[in-house]
């Protein structure tokens, strides 16, 4: 068994009053990607910052790489790449110039023009960055941050502010990235992206985790089965049992019972999605 | 050690490449100081004893503006676009980084300084500086000086957009108040008093004696010792509040 990549016990982290992570625990493996899902003001950049070396954490321990991310070792920068929420660059430097300029602060980096294909910069090379569009922004910021060959990479909500094709293709490169080995820590408050991308999922909010598992795994054995069917009067029942089978043996054998029939009939387990907008219910709108 | 400084080079390489693609930058940090010093040397053609007080003058502006005002741009700049955030995820170290950054001013600085030294050899009339070690030491330690204030003086600048209001309100008041452009002995009292508690003031003194009077470096040393107060100051302040991330509120 190969130890976890990313173990994260008990993180806690405090602005002042605010708690912003109130508890966080999680494994990431080796090879896996692991998504952090949430809506904004969840937690999910101020757990990655953390990882990341970004930011203290005011409790709790963290491994990356088998290093504390507190103490920022260079040994461990290089073998991360982070891509943020929004960073920006020099306006005058070319691309192919950029990515150069990075794969030399790392000790094995990657060769630069098989980068620039992996993530479909071809013909900007010698573009300015300053005349990119956010799409190929966004593929450099990309491209940069796996100049240097790094086994973890962190992807901080990679497609936020992509048309739907420029999803596609990010997704599309984000697998390819998988293809090849590479962990991968994605946060997103897409749930389709979470559940394209991610080998397990972590559902955030308000700074804990509210259900972790494989995004089949997270709607099909995270909540009970649902009955529905209209009575005798035409209205909707919906009951909720966690053993379908004896509870329609008992409907069904009361309605034949009464000569009756149960419309509209059906059992359904809940999807990601229901876990989801369940969990994240009384959500406020917030940003961060 | 060797690795930290041959990163240093390579950033200090791609800060020179990139100097010279930004023409506004190109302009703001290195010709506006040498037009001013064909502007003022066409004014004052023929009044050597003006001469006299705005070369070095001008010289003293250059080590402010190509120090101070351009680090205090560049650090907005690379803080606010969330280049410093982007550097500090990569194992390039802060040092190298910053030594890449800090060249690329002290380069601008040295370019100027011996572009102004050779006009007031063949244009202007001062020969060559009477001391070129009294003329080292001054624009050294002013460098020092600006160079870590206008790093400091980022720290208090909330977001890039106001960049230009904060900087032009410092170095304009200061290249004023402090004689770039006129003797300061025929300043007002009060003046005189503001401009000899600023380092610029002991700068263009200290460039003064090196470029035109022959004031030995001994007879400068108060002046000196004004700029490594200040300098003292500049670091302790430009490390202390020093931030890789954005300003979001």
């Amino acid at each position: 068994m190969l130890a976890p990549a990313i173990e994260v016990k008990d993180l806690h982290k405090t602005y002042g009053d605010f708690e912003a992570l109130r508890g966080i625990s999680f494994d990431v493996d080796p090879g896996e990607v692991f998504g952090l899902l949430g809506p904004n003001g969840a937690g999910k950049t101020t757990t990655v910052e953390i990882l990341e070396g970004y930011r203290e954490r005011t409790a709790g321990t963290v491994s990356v790489l088998g290093f504390d991310p507190g103490d920022r070792p260079r040994a461990l920068r290089a073998r991360v790449g982070i891509v943020l929420q929004s960073t920006g660059l020099y306006g005058h430097i070319k691309v192919r110039e950029a990515l150069a300029h990075f794969a030399g602060m790392y000790p094995h980096s990657r060769d630069v023009d098989e980068v620039i294909k992996l993530t479909g910069l071809e013909g900007k090379e010698r573009s300015v960055t300053r005349t990119l569009s956010g799409g190929q922004l966004r593929r450099l910021d990309l491209a940069l941050a796996l100049v240097g060959d790094p086994e973890l990479i962190f992807l901080d909500e990679p497609t936020t502010g992509f048309d739907p094709a420029a999803r596609r293709a990010a997704w599309d490169t984000i697998r390819s990235l998988k293809g090849l080995g590479k962990t991968i820590v994605l946060t997103t408050h897409y749930l389709d992206e979470a559940q394209a991308l991610a080998d397990r999922v972590a559902i955030v909010k308000d700074g804990r985790i509210l259900a972790e598992g494989a995004p089949r795994e997270l709607g099909t054995d995270g909540g009970p089965y649902l009955i529905a069917y209209r009575n005798g009067d035409g209205q909707l029942v919906e009951l909720q049992t966690e053993d379908p089978t004896a509870m329609l043996n008992e409907l069904t054998s009361e309605a034949l019972a009464r000569g009756e029939r149960l419309e509209d009939l059906t059992v359904t387990r809940p999807t990601l999605e229901d876990v989801y907008l369940e969990l994240t219910a009384s959500e406020e709108h917030g940003d961060g | 050690m060797a690795d930290v400084l041959t990163l240093a080079w390579r950033q200090y390489r791609l800060e020179r490449r990139l100097f010279w693609r930004n023409p506004s930058a190109a302009f703001f940090n290195f010709l506006l100081p040498l037009l001013f010093l064909a502007f003022f040397g066409a004014i004052f053609a023929g009044k050597q004893h003006d001469l006299n007080v705005i070369v070095p003058g001008i010289a003293a502006m250059a080590v402010m503006s190509t120090t101070f005002t351009a680090l205090a741009y560049n650090m907005v700049f690379l803080r606010e676009r969330g280049v410093l955030k982007r550097i500090r995820g990569t194992p390039l170290p802060g040092i190298s980084y910053m030594l890449g950054i800090a060249g690329n001013a002290v380069t601008n600085c040295a370019l100027q300084i011996a572009i102004i030294t050779v006009a007031g050899r063949l244009f202007f009339g001062i020969g060559w500086p009477r001391d070129w070690l009294e003329l080292f030491v001054f624009v050294s330690a002013g460098v020092v000086c600006f160079a870590s204030l206008g790093v400091a003086f980022s720290h208090a600048i909330p977001n890039f957009e106001s960049t230009p209001a904060y900087v032009n309100a410092v170095f304009l008041p200061v290249i004023f108040v402090s004689g770039v452009f006129f003797d300061e002995a025929h300043a007002p009292g009060f003046m005189k008093g503001i401009a000899q508690a600023l380092p610029l003031y002991h700068v263009i003194n200290g460039l003064s004696g090196a470029m035109v009077k022959g004031t030995s470096l001994g007879a400068n040393i108060s002046s000196l010792g004004v700029i490594a107060a200040w300098a003292v100051l500049g670091i302790a302040l430009a490390v202390r509040g020093f931030s890789w991330d954005a300003r979001r509120s």
